[in-house]
């Protein structure tokens, strides 16, 4: 369903160019969950954000489904992550003027594939009942961190990425957070790619590839 | 960011108030001049019991008699079509303590009282009449000024002579005006015992009638100054407080390095006080081209209005630059107070994030609603109970003080109403966003706020004034013809030729004469018994039968400013000094004579000239069909050799009135853009500081899918909607303003109420102007957000922070 072929990102920095991806091939296919592993500062978001058509790559091919994200202009990818793929990052994810339940639908709604018995399934699933009528600020990480699954899930998307979700996190909730994730993702049968630097958490998904010298192996 | 903010803000509100303060000083200064000038009013006189003049020999007479008095002899002169006053003195007998008196050394002693003389003129007149020194100038009667020196302590249209000399110039051989008094420790012999009654003591005063008079003026100029300076503070503000709260997490890891309380706010107010030195040193320089630019306006609205004359160049004490600095300090100091409190309360351990915001916020919103209803509380004590210009000031400053404070209470609120009307989610996050954002823009709001409200209230007023002052004049200006003629003979000559020539539909003689009521110059204006005044002159108020009274000789008009200072209503009587006991008369109407500071009286020509049989009788009104008019004036003037400004038709006069009222409000009107112009200043760089913490919150937006382009066209709607908002709100308040300026601030002002008129064509101008401003305020950091690379973006996802 995803499949990244010879993917190559440089940044600019101090204007010489460091390559950060020099050629990377990856598939993900519908319902699998694959870990990203790497050390720090390996091209991990990088990859996540390419995917994602956040930012555009030097060459090679990003295509989802039938859709080659590389050929697309800003407006179409912005379409693209709105209508089918689900974002978790680290941090950042809520808007903080919404409150819990407007963040949970906002994506969807903008979308216009707002499914109340979804989005009813999600909340009782992630244990948000309580919170709703709260803002980001006033959740503690964990609870903002089941917002932004819920929030990226609420859509049905046909890839759910996530950059380090658990990385604020304690060992503890981290895993509860992941399970509830696992569960989900099963059920809504989309696919999943998530970076890690946890091998604990990346031994419980299907497959781990681990990017190194800008390259997956 | 925070920086140029600060300094901008500093600089801005340091300007502003020196600038303005420039101008002060600078007209005070020369009301000094003007009164210390040669016996003006500081010093103690003698002046003859009757007559403007007495004979040389009674200053032998109080001189002998041991009395450190001097000459004076004053009249006017023109030169080149302008008419200046000639002061002749005796540098020999000056006494030493006539301060401001130009100091004529032994060798200009010298030069002054021996052949060719010499004529001593300030520098700016000098420039003004376009002569240079040694020019020996051309007066009437085929005469010639001494050479002219320029001296610098001078107040501009003085022309300072030898006694002698102006005795010849002015045609008046052997008189003295005045004598001046010296100071000395023996005994005088009194007064009485050597001249008997024929020469008056008059005391000198403290405050010349210059001062008192344009006392309201500078209090407008003084209160405009505040205005701008305030608005300039709300900027320091916001800037400090923003910088502080990007630094706290430096400064709580200091605090938990051990670094004590006291030595980190010792740091902070030591870089403060840095900052506002510097920006109080360009605040200055700004400040005084400020002043610079609108001096020329000032003086001519000055010598319009009260007939002072300002130099047209600034000169600067030292006063002025330590007040600038030390304003600039303190305003940094007062706008950082919050945020240094904070800074010494700082808690150690505190959460990471500021917590919840939401509950923090109503809190502040729930304190600035009770706040702005106490400050309204307070302005309508103020204009229930006082009574003076002060208590005026202070009711528009409550009114505008409480409005700013509920500002953000009232936006917050049309904004919470709008998140839960808004059905579609992109509306209702514009909604919710836009009150996230109002904490950090609120205080560029308020500034917003108050200078829109400014110049809707100050527009409405000059609008108003000038609608009702066209009316006015012509109804003040009935004759078409003004004829002053040089002296009696010829105005009873000149009568005798219209009336021989059948040149005019009527002849209106009239006359003037100044005296003192209440301690208050007033003058009194002679009518003609004609239909002319019975059907324009503008009367307020009236009891039945005016004219016929006044034609008795009993009655009296009274202008509005007079009749509010003295308290005097219709039916009132008011008693008149005159040569020859009091005058008593009942007050039968009250009309409306704007802009005049000095209070009149009308009375008929023949009773006036009764009760003072010295006026000269002069003054002609001409009744003639307003098409011959120009024709008729240049006849005049050739016949009888008279000037353009003895002779002038009513649309010369009417031109000229207009032209001193326009120049009048052109400086207001300036000051007015400069407040708007920090108002827009401010929000721009609220909304640049705000920027850079925009991006965690509109970039999960853009992780969402929203494009970068609906994204910056969102958040320019945001601010117009934002800036739209506070515009509305400032019309009423501007009307509110207008209304309070009109109503008290003129009327104790200048004595006089103008009808309150709103002016909609203006008020939506304003509007656009205000919307043009946010527009572009909002603009940078948009395009900025436009041309941001996607890879900076995305940069906030990145985990590493
Ligand atoms: N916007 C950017 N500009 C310049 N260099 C960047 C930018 N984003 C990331 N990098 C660099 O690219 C490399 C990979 O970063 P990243 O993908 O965030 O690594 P990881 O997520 O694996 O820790 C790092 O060396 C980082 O410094
Ligand atoms: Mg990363």
């Amino acid at each position: 369903m995803l499949t990244v072929a010879h993917l190559a990102k440089s940044y600019r920095s101090a204007d010489v160019p460091v390559a950060v991806l020099r050629g990377v091939d990856l598939a993900v296919q519908a319902g699998e969950s694959v870990a990203l592993t790497g050390e720090s500062g390996s091209g991990k978001s990088t990859l996540l954000h390419l995917i994602a058509g956040l930012d555009g790559a030097d060459s090679g091919r990003i295509t989802l489904g039938d859709v080659d994200i590389t050929a697309l202009d800003d407006p179409g990818r912005a379409a693209l992550r709105r209508d089918r793929l689900g974002l978790v990052f680290q941090q950042f994810n809520l808007i903080p003027s919404l409150s819990v339940a407007d963040n949970l639908a906002f994506q969807a709604r903008i979308a216009g594939r707002h499914d109340p018995l979804w989005h009813d399934e999600l909340v009782d699933r992630l244990g948000l009942g309580d919170l709703l009528k709260r803002y980001p600020e006033q959740l503690s990480g964990g609870q903002q961190q089941r917002v932004a699954i819920g929030r990226a899930l609420a859509i049905k998307p046909t890839l759910l990425l996530a950059d380090e979700p658990t990385g604020n996190l304690d060992e503890a909730t981290a895993d509860e957070v992941m399970h509830l994730a696992r569960d989900l993702v099963a059920r809504s049968g989309c696919g999943l790619l998530m970076v890690t630097h946890s091998a604990r958490l990346a031994a419980t998904l299907d497959r781990r590839v681990h990017l190194s010298s800008g390259r997956v192996s | 960011m925070q920086l140029a903010t600060l300094l901008i803000g500093l600089i801005a509100a340091t300007a502003l108030w020196s600038g303005v303060q420039a101008l002060n000083q600078q007209a005070r200064t020369s009301y000094d001049r003007a009164a210390s000038v040669f016996g003006g009013a500081r010093t103690a006189t003698l002046v003859g019991r009757d007559g403007p003049s007495f004979p040389q020999s009674l200053f032998v007479d109080v001189r002998r008699a041991g009395w450190p008095v001097s000459p004076l002899l004053e009249g006017r002169v023109q030169i080149g079509g302008k008419s200046l006053r000639v002061l002749g003195i005796d540098p020999v007998t000056l006494p030493v303590q006539s301060a401001g008196a130009p100091e004529i050394g032994r060798d200009g002693l010298q030069a002054f009282l021996t052949p060719p003389f010499e004529t001593l003129v300030a520098p700016e007149t000098l420039r003004d009449l376009g002569l240079r020194e040694r020019d020996r100038p051309d007066i009437a009667g085929g005469l010639q000024l001494p050479p002219l020196r320029a001296q610098s302590q001078l107040l501009p249209g003085v022309l300072v002579v030898d006694i002698g000399i102006a005795q010849q110039v002015l045609n008046q051989p052997g008189q003295i005006s005045r004598l001046l008094i010296g100071e000395t420790k023996q005994r005088r012999a009194s007064l009485d015992s050597i001249v008997g009654d024929r020469l008056r003591l008059v005391e000198p005063s403290s405050e010349s009638d210059l001062e008192r008079l344009t006392d309201s003026f500078h209090l407008n100029l003084t209160a405009f100054g505040l205005l701008s300076f305030v608005v300039g503070l709300f900027i320091v503000n916001s800037a400090i407080g923003l910088a502080f709260e990007q630094r706290l997490p430096m400064l709580r890891t200091m605090r938990a390095c051990g670094v004590s309380a006291r030595l980190l706010n010792g740091v902070l107010v030591f870089e403060l006080v840095t900052i506002a030195l510097v920006a109080g040193l360009v605040g200055l320089v700004c400040g005084y081209l400020i002043a610079a630019f609108l001096l020329p306006d000032v003086a001519a609205s000055l010598r319009g209005l009260y007939g002072a004359q300002i130099p047209g160049q600034l000169t600067l004490q030292p006063q002025w630059w330590i007040a600038g600095i030390a304003i600039s300090v303190g305003g940094a100091l007062a706008a950082a107070t919050t945020s240094l409190v904070k800074a010494a309360r700082l808690p150690l351990l505190a959460t990471a994030q500021p917590y919840a915001w939401q509950v923090a916020q109503q809190r502040l919103l729930r304190f600035q609603g009770l706040a702005s209803l106490a400050v309204f509380a307070f302005a309508a004590a103020a204009s229930w109970f006082g009574d003076s210009l002060a208590a005026g000031f202070a009711v528009l400053a409550a009114i505008m003080l409480g409005a700013a404070l509920a500002l953000p209470v009232v936006l917050g609120f049309v904004l919470k109403t709008g998140e839960r009307v808004a059905s579609r989610p992109l509306t209702s996050w514009f909604f919710a966003d836009a009150r996230l954002q109002l904490s950090g823009l609120s205080l560029a709001l308020m500034a917003l706020l108050l200078a829109l409200a400014v110049n809707v209230g100050v527009g409405t007023m000059v609008s108003g004034f000038s609608k009702t002052f066209t009316g006015w004049l012509d109804g003040r200006l009935a004759a078409e013809i003004y004829l002053n003629a040089k002296d009696d003979p010829q105005a009873v000559a000149i009568a005798a030729w219209l009336t021989q020539h059948r040149k005019v539909d009527a002849i209106l003689p009239s006359a003037r004469t100044d005296v003192q009521i209440g301690g208050w110059p007033v003058e009194i204006l002679g009518f003609a018994d004609h239909a002319t005044y019975r059907d324009r002159w503008p009367l307020l108020e009236q009891r039945a039968e005016t004219w016929d009274r006044l034609r008795a000789g009993d009655a009296a008009l009274i202008s509005e400013q007079l009749s509010r200072r003295l308290k005097l209503g219709i039916g009132d009587r008011i008693t008149v000094p005159t040569p020859s006991g009091a005058w008593s008369l009942e007050i039968v109407a009250i009309y409306a004579d704007y802009g005049n500071p000095k209070g009149q009286l009308g009375v008929a020509t023949d009773a006036l000239l009764r009760h003072f049989p010295e006026t000269p009788r002069t003054r002609l009104g001409l009744r003639v069909a307003p098409d011959r008019a120009p024709a008729l004036v240049a006849e005049i003037q050739r016949t009888f050799g008279l000037d353009g400004r003895s002779v002038a038709d009513q649309a010369t006069v009417k031109a000229e009135s207009l032209r001193i009222f326009n120049r009048t409000f052109a400086v207001t009107s300036a000051l007015n853009a400069f407040t708007l112009g920090v108002a827009g200043v401010a929000l721009l760089t609220s909304l640049l500081t705000l920027s850079h913490s925009r991006l965690p919150q509109l970039a999960p937006l853009g992780a969402i899918g929203i494009t970068r382009r609906k994204l910056a066209v969102i958040e320019l709607l945001k601010t117009m909607a934002v800036a739209l908002i506070t515009a509305l709100l400032a019309l009423p308040l501007g009307l509110l303003v207008a209304w309070c300026l009109i109503v008290v601030v003129n009327v104790k002002a200048f004595g006089w109420r103008l009808p309150f008129y709103v002016f909609p064509s203006q008020l939506i101008a304003l509007l656009g102007v205000a919307m043009l401003a946010a527009c572009l305020a909002a603009l940078l950091p948009i395009v900025r957000l436009l041309r941001m690379q996607p890879a900076e973006l995305v940069k906030v996802f990145a985990n590493e922070r």
